[in-house]
């Protein structure tokens, strides 16, 4: 299955950034093979509307899951609307967010967990 | 001619400068335009009579779903991440349209309509000479410049205006005072003021706006503001004492011409002060041009 992981640098041993509209990187990663790729986030750049750019990255990925810190309104409504299974409160490196994923002991949100613009602070 | 009373710290005294300078102005039609659509208090001095409330609303997309093929181009166009294009279904998020009116104008199946958003309202009203006009942005909108564009449309240069700017030196403040022929920035004088006061002046020289300081609460804090304007021949307008009865009268809605009636002489001779400045700007300017 493949997942996206916010992360903070460009292996499978970064941490895990806990922003999702102004991460540095998103991990594409496949859990069956740990085969990953990165990708670059050009919404941390943004004025305004970063998380949103950011989900339309992640849904145009073709992942089915997001792991990361925290996610605002904005991302929420649109990761929502194309079907990603979103979780928050993900730490620790990608390696081992994915080991946390795969024996099933992260769940799924219920809702934004942080307001707009805290990534920024 | 516009006059701008702006100041970069918020609580130096705009408002009570702004108020009182219109209230000093012995013309027939006076405009007094508040800005500061976030916050406007002008009225409480100034005491408007025949309130008019005007919806305020700004063009968001409205997509014909019907019609919609999904190819994505109003997103690619969107400057501002407003629309997002998923398989089958487009996302609008209104408060983060800049309302440009590209999406619609280029949608290739014309299936992208403008429809209105009300973002907040606009209330006028009159007191003797003055006719004041305000904006009012609703609680929870991101963006105050569309309201405060909409809100200086009423100006008549024909006029002496004054403008009320909100306080800050960003984006509405901006809006507020760039076509201003003056602006008069009002401080404290103390190091939080002298500051926000520096940014100001910064913007001032940015939009080369001819320039003025007023000091509020003069008296109090220390002499940094005065040093710094000295420093950089910057002119000081006006020293207002940092005195209990002007801050009590203030509190009851009073403006300071009213407690202190002798104010309305020193409000006049910078009027004069300022009309001079811009006469002579306008003079220089146009024999510039004629050298070009």
């Amino acid at each position: 299955m493949k997942v996206i992981v916010t992360s903070e640098g460009k292996d499978l041993d970064s941490k895990v950034d806990q922003r999702f509209g102004r991460a540095k990187y998103f991990m594409l990663v496949d859990t069956d093979t740990m085969e990953y790729q990165v990708i670059d986030n050009e919404a941390a750049s943004q004025g305004g509307g970063a998380g949103v750019k950011a989900a339309q990255i992640t849904i145009d990925s073709g992942a089915k899951v997001l792991l990361t810190g925290n996610v605002g309104p904005n991302a929420y409504e649109v990761l929502k609307s194309g079907g990603i299974d979103i979780i928050v409160g993900v730490n620790g490196t990608i390696r081992e967010a994915i080991q946390k994923f795969k024996s099933g002991e992260l769940k799924s949100e219920g809702g934004p967990n942080v307001a707009s613009h805290h990534g920024l602070q | 001619m516009i006059i701008s009373v702006a100041s970069g710290k918020g609580g130096t005294g705009k408002t009570t400068i702004s108020t009182s300078l219109a209230l000093s102005i012995e013309e027939e039609h006076v405009q007094f335009i508040d800005c500061d659509v976030e916050e406007p208090n002008s009225f409480i001095f100034l005491k408007p009579d025949n309130l008019q409330k005007k919806s305020a609303t700004v063009l968001v997309p409205e997509i014909d779903k019907n019609k919609c093929t999904f190819c994505g181009l109003c997103q690619e166009i969107c400057e501002y991440n407003a629309l997002v294009v998923l398989k089958d279904n487009v996302l609008v998020l209104p408060e983060l349209c800049h309302s440009c009116g590209g999406c619609s104008l280029l949608c290739p199946e014309k299936a992208i309509s403008e429809v209105d958003r009300e973002i907040g309202t606009i209330e006028m009203g009159k007191r003797n000479n003055i006719e004041i006009v305000y904006g009012r942005l609703n609680i929870g909108e991101a963006m105050p410049v569309p309201l405060v564009k909409m809100v200086k449309k009423y100006i008549q240069k024909t006029n002496t205006v004054v403008i009320d700017a909100p306080p800050g030196t960003s984006c509405p403040v901006i809006e507020a005072v760039k076509d201003s022929d003056y602006c008069i920035l009002v401080t404290e004088p103390t190091p939080f003021g002298l500051n926000d006061l520096k940014l100001a002046v910064g913007i001032m020289r940015e939009l080369n706006k001819p320039f003025g300081v007023i000091i509020n609460r003069h008296g109090m804090g220390d002499s940094g503001v005065e040093e710094y304007c000295r420093e950089e021949n910057i002119e000081i307008l006006l020293k207002v004492p940092f005195e209990k009865e002007i801050a009590v009268a203030y509190s009851n809605g009073i403006p300071l011409v009213e407690l202190y009636p002798d104010y309305k002489k020193k409000f006049k001779n910078i009027l004069n002060m300022i009309t001079n400045i811009v006469e002579e700007r306008a003079k220089t300017k146009i024999i510039q041009e004629r050298q070009l």
